[in-house]
């Protein structure tokens, strides 16, 4: 019996959270699993702070990811890194993508952004932490940020890199593909060396 | 062979209501319901589905549809039933002829609402069966179910979730649609005409109803007994049933498919059996006050709070007695929702605040008027409050209390129940100034269509009911379009028409930010050389605007959508307009 693998993707919304838990799924499915993913739907996604759910197994109960339980979290930026970095397992891996968008309260400066959020976070878990924005600049489309954390959290999980482009292939827009797969790939190579 | 899929709850539903053989589909968008209509409409070639103006006419138009003789389903939010609980109330004595479902969807948590009202809890006063699934697959049974049970029982039912299952993700077994024959129509007035003395006959059948649903409903396949460990046993259902299972995996439990009529045979059995009885459900005690009421002991609410979402710690947490070893949250700044970079509305407030004006809000993303640093809207009730509180506030007070307020409502809020409260201040002679902030959709919930769109939830062209004309035809005295980037004429508008002893309309015009789906083809960028750091441009509070440390202001070009409102802003012309990098 495999135990329920527990997968956190946080951002902010409007940050294409949704497709990659889309691609989640279908892996997962892919692979024959059961599986449940809690979303974030409506008035959060204008801006705010976006948690999706997704957990894998034999059987899945419940789809959320409760505090403590996380196996792999998946930041889109570094302050909802730190909101929800307490969701992790003790051996769980923190993946981050290395942007800072300011919160309103920060921008109308009614509350400071963090310093150094990424040391902190490694003082307790397992980071690592990527300029998505700059690596996706570099393959020629800044929208695919979000595939490249995604390529680097697959080292952390337990399906084919051919399933995940196959899945990504079947996931995205007809025209995005080819992109979203060079994004996929790049993230997965950095992180098979992270 | 068959398919299985992974299936959003409320893809689900909308796919039980497919299987089913449904015919007629009404809704009114609302967080966490809308994707029920966005989804059944895939079915377009084998049944109607509409974008209602409100839910109130939603669930009439699945009345008449049910009188007719075909199955229909009508789907809206917790506040939405509000709306619709005339229509609800009655067609509880009228019962059925084709099936009727009303989805209704809760929000434990509030994620996108204005309360946190209990569904189950309208239900039990209108005598209206509730069925509430715990997952995707459930919520496509469930609605299966639901119409065998409204045709075999003459009743409405009531298909329950809240914003976990309707949002939540789970795999689904597909199946054929149910090729359901029309039901023949034959007049009856005594049960379809809701005068006293029929409806007082028609009560009799709904307390009988009641009765029979609570007994048979102890042998429905959807209502479970798991017998484990009988030194405790819990009684819950949907959602909760979810976090019961993984805090307790031992422990018996009493799965209710059905929440109301309570099957009250098969819970008095089970609490027999159990040594302690626990009562697991989200919100209000629905189900333990009834089953205290019979005598039964048991405990709720005592160590299960009525406020927000459960989860399977809480319960390891208050009934295993565990003590989890938890990190706390880190203390940092908060990340609520914002108006969208290029939204029409921060245009809006941010010529509102500049004239200290109050506003009293209404449902939509233009709520975020409320917050800093736009601080504008005073007050938000429910949809279409802003006119009529507005209205309120003129008669307690006079015209000159009110010459620093008005009213901001959005189209498609307008078109739910907006209009009426226009209506009023028409008839009883009211002064004060509406604002319309027309974006050409429905934005908060995802853009959806409305009456004023020109367009179906079907696809299809239709007749664009005209704002500004139907303000005319009403008798406004004043009524104005205006752009909404437009800045100098907005602010001569809302001065002119609020120092105006009558009443008024100004239709702000702009699209939703976006609604546009095209590639953004131009920004803007702050040249440094002419920038004097004001800071004015900031004020709207525009995410895609930084300051740093050292005073220096940048616009993000991942971000900027291209509005224009801090060039518009900018009395040094520092803001320039660029092509896209």
């Amino acid at each position: 019996m495999m135990q329920t693998k527990n997968i956190m993707i946080v951002g902010v919304g409007g940050q294409g959270t949704l497709l990659t838990s889309r691609i989640l799924g279908g892996i997962t499915r892919r692979a024959g699993y059961d599986v449940k993913m809690s979303e974030v739907h409506g008035m959060a996604q204008r801006g705010g702070s976006v948690v999706t759910f997704v957990r894998y197994g034999d059987k899945v109960e419940e789809p959320i990811v409760e505090e403590g339980q996380a196996d792999v979290l998946i930041a889109f930026e570094r302050l909802e890194a730190m909101r929800y970095a307490h969701f992790l397992k003790k051996d769980g891996v923190l993946i981050v993508n290395d942007q800072r968008i300011d919160p309103m309260p920060v921008v109308i400066g009614a509350a400071v952004y963090p310093e150094a959020i990424l040391e902190t976070l490694a003082e307790k878990h397992t980071v690592i932490s990527v300029d998505a924005m700059k690596e996706a600049k570099a393959i020629g489309n800044s929208r695919t940020f979000n595939v490249i954390v995604l390529g680097i959290a697959a080292q952390h999980m337990d399906f084919a890199k051919e399933d995940w482009l196959a899945v990504i292939e079947e996931t995205v827009p007809p025209k995005t593909v080819d992109i979203n797969k060079k994004a996929f790939e790049a993230g997965y190579q950095l992180g098979g060396a992270a | 062979m068959e398919k299985k899929v992974i299936m959003l709850g409320n893809a689900a539903i909308a796919r039980g209501a497919y299987e089913a053989g449904v015919k007629v589909s009404a809704a009114y968008p609302g967080t966490p319901s809308t994707e029920i209509s966005e989804n059944i409409v895939k079915y377009k070639d084998v049944l109607y589905s509409e974008w209602s103006p409100n839910e109130k006419v939603a669930l009439e138009v699945a009345i008449g549809a049910s009188i007719s003789g075909v199955r229909s389903l009508a789907s809206m939010k917790h506040v939405g039933l509000n709306v619709a609980s005339d229509p609800l109330y009655t067609v509880s004595y009228i019962g059925t002829n084709g099936g009727l479902v009303i989805v209704v969807a809760d929000d434990p948590g509030l994620y996108s609402s204005q309360n946190e009202q209990d569904t189950r809890a309208v239900a039990r006063a209108a005598k209206v069966p509730v069925l509430e699934p715990s997952d995707s697959m459930e919520a496509k049974e469930f609605t299966k179910f639901a119409y065998e049970m409204s045709e075999k029982y003459d009743t409405p039912v009531i298909l329950r979730t809240t914003t976990r299952l309707a949002h939540s993700q789970g795999v689904v077994t597909l199946e054929q649609r149910q090729e359901i024959e029309d039901r023949p129509y034959e007049k009856n007035i005594a049960k379809h005409v809701m005068m006293p003395g029929n409806a007082k006959f028609r009560h009799i059948a709904v307390e009988e109803r009641e009765k029979k649903l609570a007994e048979e409903g102890c042998a429905f396949p959807i209502n479970r007994v798991e017998y484990q460990d009988t030194s405790i046993g819990v009684i819950t259902s949907g959602i909760p049933y979810l976090y019961v299972k993984e805090a307790l995996p031992n422990a018996s439990v009493l799965k209710l498919g059905m929440v109301n009529p309570l099957p009250r045979k098969l819970i008095e059995e089970f609490a027999s059996r159990v040594e302690k009885l626990y009562i697991v459900e989200e919100l209000d005690p629905i189900i333990e006050e009834q089953v205290r009421s019979w005598g039964i002991a048991a405990v709720g609410k005592e160590i299960l709070t009525v406020q927000g979402e459960y989860s399977a710690n809480m319960i390891r947490q208050a009934i295993g007695k565990e003590t989890l070893d938890l990190e706390p949250p880190a203390q940092i700044p908060v990340r609520p929702p914002i108006l969208c970079p290029g939204c029409p509305h921060r245009s809006t407030f941010h010529v509102l605040n500049q004239l200290h004006i109050h506003a009293a809000g209404d449902i939509g993303c233009y709520t975020l008027g409320a917050v800093a640093p736009l601080n504008v809207v005073d007050t938000t009730v429910c949809m279409g409050s802003s006119i009529s509180s507005l209205h309120g506030m003129e008669k307690a007070k006079g015209f000159d209390y009110i010459k620093n307020w008005v009213a901001v409502i959005g189209d498609s809020t307008f078109m739910h129940t907006g209009i009426n409260s226009l209506m009023n201040m028409v008839y009883n002679q009211s002064k004060g100034t509406v604002l319309i902030l027309d974006n050409s959709t429905t934005g908060m919930t995802g853009h959806q269509d409305h009456a004023a769109t020109g367009k179906t939830l079907m696809g299809d062209a239709t007749y664009a009911i005209d704002i500004a004309g139907i303000c005319k035809a009403m008798g406004v005295p004043s009524v104005q379009i205006v752009n909404a980037f437009d800045l100098p004429l907005l602010k001569q508008a809302v001065k002119e028409e609020t120092a105006r002893e009558a009443l008024s309309v100004i239709v702000v015009k702009a699209p939703c930010a976006l609604l546009d789906k095209r590639p953004v083809t131009v920004q803007y960028r702050i040249d440094p050389e002419k920038c004097k750091q004001c800071g004015m441009c900031m004020k709207p509070g525009c995410p895609a605007m930084t300051k740093d440390r050292d005073g220096a202001i940048t616009i993000n070009d991942t971000m900027c959508n291209g509005c224009g409102l801090c060039a518009g802003i900018c009395r040094f012309g520092a803001v320039e307009k660029v092509g896209v990098r």
